[in-house]
């Protein structure tokens, strides 16, 4: 390389180093251009939707400025008092909260079960959970409709609990035990050769170098709860039990044309999901590099 | 860390070969009480006249459901519209999310701020995608607006009562929320391939396409399987998007299998019909993941 640039720029020492530079910045242009150009165009797509909602929620009605200004917050006081959401907004933390916790826990389980033994059933039952995944969620209505009659549980918000952590648990066992799996057995075998009960050295050295996982399978968990419509909409027609996707479904039939109150729905809906998410993220793609995909 | 790819046979002792069945026990009832025991009803009732609207007509009708599914024109055709969505769908959510992915692979500043806004669609809700493209489709006060403003189109001009834009129209919109999904799968595939490799290939003088078909594509090529196959599966089953931004229409013309399955189902109360119509969804989805993981040559180093 120095040889290189010694031939091209023989002379000074000043036009010694010019041209190289000039070329390695022509690379570079063209580099950062293929870098930022479709990074741009791919931020707009989609960052203008988000906008979009945002400015319907913050603009006054009747206005068609493309900012919004002045701030009103009308159309959250509407959606929230009016509509109902400041009660829907409970359910769904309540329904998603418990989705949650109930998910990880189910999973930290069972997703040890399959990162640290070899049993018998057990390549039948990951046939069944991969099974589970085929199923039209549309069509387990009327069935679990049945169940939850029986139980007692229609119109209650335990049939979504349930329904959704169900759902979503074939995903949460296989990501959970692969977390599981890339914590290394020789750590534990290490707190059992010290005394350590096997409950015990799961809790010492296990639990800690799982919080990342933890983390991905609770935040998951939550968001496919809070997230449920078909279920929501299905088995609960009383309206103090309604979630968050029930009252934006009614506000899209309801207020035909109330956009303003419509977006203020859609700004509650995304705003917990969104803080969950930013955090979560890097543990999303972290988690899935950790093997769970390749399984 | 080789060492510990089979450390559980040899770990296992008769003390605590009962362990395994008690971890997974609760996940286990779960499933059989509500999904397998479901799944069980729906076969049964496939076989069964059953609509609560007419209960004297009730029975056993053996393959007659299946029959009747054989000669329904709306069946042939939702099922045709399905395989579009899910092909057009699938197809371009894979070629955005691994641009997405290659992109946001490199160093740059302020790369966790783009990566995070970028996969944000992702954790949004099929109900709120709608609101959001809702806004934007509607004709009186969404961009369609604003473009005959400037002349662009006619005033009014609404892409979802069309049979033929309404189509696009939700292709974008699931674009929108399906691409990231792709992006977060192919990125973390990504990230484990040794940045050795591609020095030396930097040594061998090789460009950008080269770098990419030599090196990247071999490594994510199963990634890239799955992840078309699960969201192609998930595409097919996805009803929250279709039933509340175009409610299948105009004139059925958005009107996926799954759709049609929970009309029958909820709408015209045809428990029997509509379970029938699942099954015939349930097998065409088993029969499609076997012939494309075998296509792909996949899970051979598994059997």
């Amino acid at each position: 390389m120095t040889l290189d640039t010694t031939v091209i720029a023989p002379t000074a020492s000043r036009s010694h180093a010019a041209p190289r530079r000039r070329r390695i910045s022509r690379d570079r242009v063209i580099d950062q251009l293929l870098l930022r150009l479709p990074l741009g165009v791919a931020l707009l797509f989609t960052l203008v939707p988000f906008y979009w909602m945002l400015l319907f929620a913050f603009r006054p009605a009747g206005s068609t400025a493309l900012i919004p200004w002045p701030i009103t917050l009308d159309n959250f006081a509407k959606v929230w008092n009016t509509s109902g959401f400041g009660i829907y907004f409970l359910n769904s933390v309540y329904v998603a909260v418990t989705s949650l916790v109930v998910s990880t826990i189910i999973a930290l389980l069972g997703g040890y079960a399959l990162a640290r033994f070899e049993f018998r059933g057990k390549g039948a039952f990951l046939l069944v959970m991969l099974c589970t995944q085929f199923i039209p969620g549309a069509m387990m209505l009327i069935p679990l409709f049945q169940i939850f009659n029986g139980l007692g549980l229609t119109n209650s918000l335990w049939s979504l609990i349930v329904s959704d952590t169900v759902f979503h648990l074939p995903l949460s066992l296989v990501l959970m035990s692969g977390f599981i799996r890339n914590v290394p057995v020789e750590l534990e075998e290490a707190a059992w050769v010290d005394g350590c009960s096997r409950i015990r050295a799961f809790r010492l050295v296990v639990l800690p170098l799982l919080r990342p996982g933890i983390v991905a399978v609770g935040s998951f968990a939550f968001i496919s709860a809070w997230n449920n419509f078909l279920f929501a909409v299905m088995f609960i027609s009383r309206q103090d039990q309604f979630t968050i996707p029930v009252g934006l479904s009614y506000l899209l039939g309801e207020f035909g044309t109330d956009f303003g109150a419509l977006a203020a729905g859609g700004v509650i809906a995304v705003v917990p999901v969104v803080l969950v998410f930013a955090y979560v993220q890097r543990f999303l793609v972290q988690g899935l590099s950790a093997g769970a995909v390749k399984g | 860390m080789t060492a510990s790819a089979t450390p559980a046979s040899r770990r296992r002792t008769r003390s605590t070969a009962w362990y395994p069945y008690v971890l997974i026990g609760p996940a286990a009832a779960l499933v059989v009480i509500f999904l397998v025991y479901p799944v069980a009803s729906v076969f049964y009732y496939s076989l069964q006249r059953y609509n609560v609207t007419m209960p004297f007509y009730n029975g056993f009708v053996g393959l007659g459901n299946f029959i009747e599914i054989a000669q329904d024109a709306k069946f042939w055709r939702s099922l045709g519209f399905t395989l579009q969505w899910v092909v057009v769908e699938v197809g371009l959510q894979f070629v955005f999310g691994l641009i997405l992915a290659l992109l946001i692979n490199r160093a740059f500043r302020g790369r966790g701020i783009v990566r995070a806004l970028v996969f944000s669609p992702w954790a949004v809700a099929g109900i709120l995608t709608t609101t959001i493209w809702l806004l934007i489709y509607n004709p009186t006060t969404g961009f369609g607006h604003y473009l005959a403003d400037l002349g662009l189109v006619p005033y009014g001009t609404s892409l979802l009562s069309g049979s033929g834009t309404a189509f696009w129209a939700a292709v974008l919109a699931e674009l929108w929320k399906g691409a990231p999904f792709f992006a977060i799968l192919i990125l973390a595939d990504l990230q484990s391939i040794s940045l050795e490799l591609y020095e030396s290939a930097d040594v061998d003088g090789a460009g950008r396409l080269r770098k990419f078909v030599s090196i990247t594509w071999p490594h994510i090529r199963s990634a890239v399987v799955i992840a078309t196959l699960l969201r192609a599966v998930w595409e097919f089953n996805n009803v929250d998007l279709l039933y509340t931004l175009t409610g299948g229409g105009p004139a059925g013309s958005t009107t996926t299998l799954p759709l049609y399955v929970a009309q029958t189902a909820i709408t015209d109360r045809d428990f029997g019909y509509g379970s029938a119509l699942t099954i015939v969804a349930f097998v065409i989805l088993i029969v499609f993941t076997v012939v494309y993981l075998r296509a792909n040559r996949f899970g051979r180093e598994n059997a």
